[in-house]
């Protein structure tokens, strides 16, 4: 009696087959609208930093090196994936993409530093967005004025142009991802 | 470096302690998710257990609360060493949405040090298995710092430095 159901639960586990993934060996894809890391394409980001605004974890972190040098930290340690600032970027420059490998022994690794180029008008000195402030909320803007004589050194007088040669040049300038240890 | 002397350490199975430190439970279905036939990390000789005094591996998900925290602090000192610490889900890696909350420590790394981070809200069960497979050695990290660069600035402060010893160049030249 107790062979055929020792036969019977063979069976049973023999009609589905081995179901088990082979996945750390073989890649596995994500679905489609997976939402992994974010990724931030620094030829179409124009430094609103809107995505700093509305991230629910503030993983971004906006500082103002000088008047055209706006640097963008992101922190993936405490990211929720929840795509927020994809959605509010003005120029779509950030994608969620399918990464998900993120496991690691050091929280520096999922971060994303973006050094941005703030261009700002000959004339008054001053960034081209903020319009529709007026004339008084540009003035208590932090951000755009000299914030330290140090970092004002670093500012060009010239009336240099955006020349596409240089920005091509940076185009891809990313780091390859190291692999093992 | 670490993956080395994890292989050192844990030669044969690695028994682990779930530690739920205030998680919202969606880490912890994706625990349990990986201990299914389809994800099944008994490949790698990876048993829950419910003491960690049995444990080699703690799995510390959520975001350690202030109630919690002398908890985790007491079973990661039960844990006979050598001992490793994973934090899984961003609130255990980062402290998540919480991470400056009043009731909040920050993060796992706040109460006991994590080992290894697996990011993620949750994080899927494949990312879990990855963390567990980096930590044995069996797959390449991936995750790396990124920087990216609008424009290469020519800092004329450098320039004007640069000029400035040059002209004192001549100075020492006619002097000497």
């Amino acid at each position: 009696m107790w062979l055929t159901s020792k036969i019977k639960q063979l069976l049973m586990a023999a009609k589905p087959g081995v179901v088990t993934l082979k996945y750390p060996f073989e890649p596995r894809p994500v679905p489609e609208n997976f939402r992994g890391a974010p990724h931030w394409d620094h030829t179409k980001c124009v430094g609103c930093a809107g995505c700093a605004e509305h991230c629910p974890a503030r993983t971004i972190m906006v500082r103002d090196l000088c008047q055209e040098i706006r640097v963008l930290l992101y922190d993936g340690s405490r990211c929720t994936y929840c795509g927020r600032c994809a959605d509010v970027c003005p120029e779509k420059a950030i994608t969620m993409t399918g990464r998900f490998e993120q496991a690691t022994d050091d929280p520096n690794d999922v971060t994303e530093t973006l050094e941005l180029f703030m261009l700002t008008c000959q004339r008054c000195g001053r960034c081209y967005d903020m319009e529709t402030r007026n004339a008084i909320d540009k003035l208590g803007l932090t951000g755009y004025r000299y914030d330290s004589l140090e970092a004002r050194t670093v500012l060009r007088r010239a009336t240099d142009t955006f020349r596409p040669a240089e920005l091509g040049k940076t185009e891809r300038y990313e780091r390859p991802a190291s692999t093992g240890e | 470096m670490l993956a080395k002397l994890a292989k050192k350490c844990f030669p044969r199975s690695l028994w682990v302690y779930h530690c739920n430190s205030g998680a919202c439970n969606g880490c912890d279905i994706e625990i349990l998710n990986i201990l299914t036939p389809y994800y099944d990390v008994e490949r790698f000789g990876i048993r829950l257990v419910g003491s960690p005094r049995h444990a080699d591996v703690m799995l510390l998900s959520g975001a350690v609360t202030r109630p919690t925290l002398p908890l985790v602090k007491k079973a990661w000192a039960a844990m006979p060493a050598p001992k490793l610490v994973f934090g899984i889900g961003s609130c255990a890696t980062g402290g998540g949405c919480w991470f400056d909350t009043y009731n909040v420590t920050g993060g796992g790394a706040a109460a006991v040090p994590v080992n290894y981070y697996i990011p993620g809200c949750p994080p899927r069960p494949e990312a879990i298995v990855y963390g567990v497979a980096l930590a044995l050695g069996l797959v390449d990290k991936k995750a790396a710092p990124v920087e990216l660069k609008q424009v290469e600035f020519p800092i004329d402060m450098y320039e004007r430095n640069k000029a400035w010893e040059e002209r004192n160049v001549i100075y020492e030249v006619l002097n000497s």
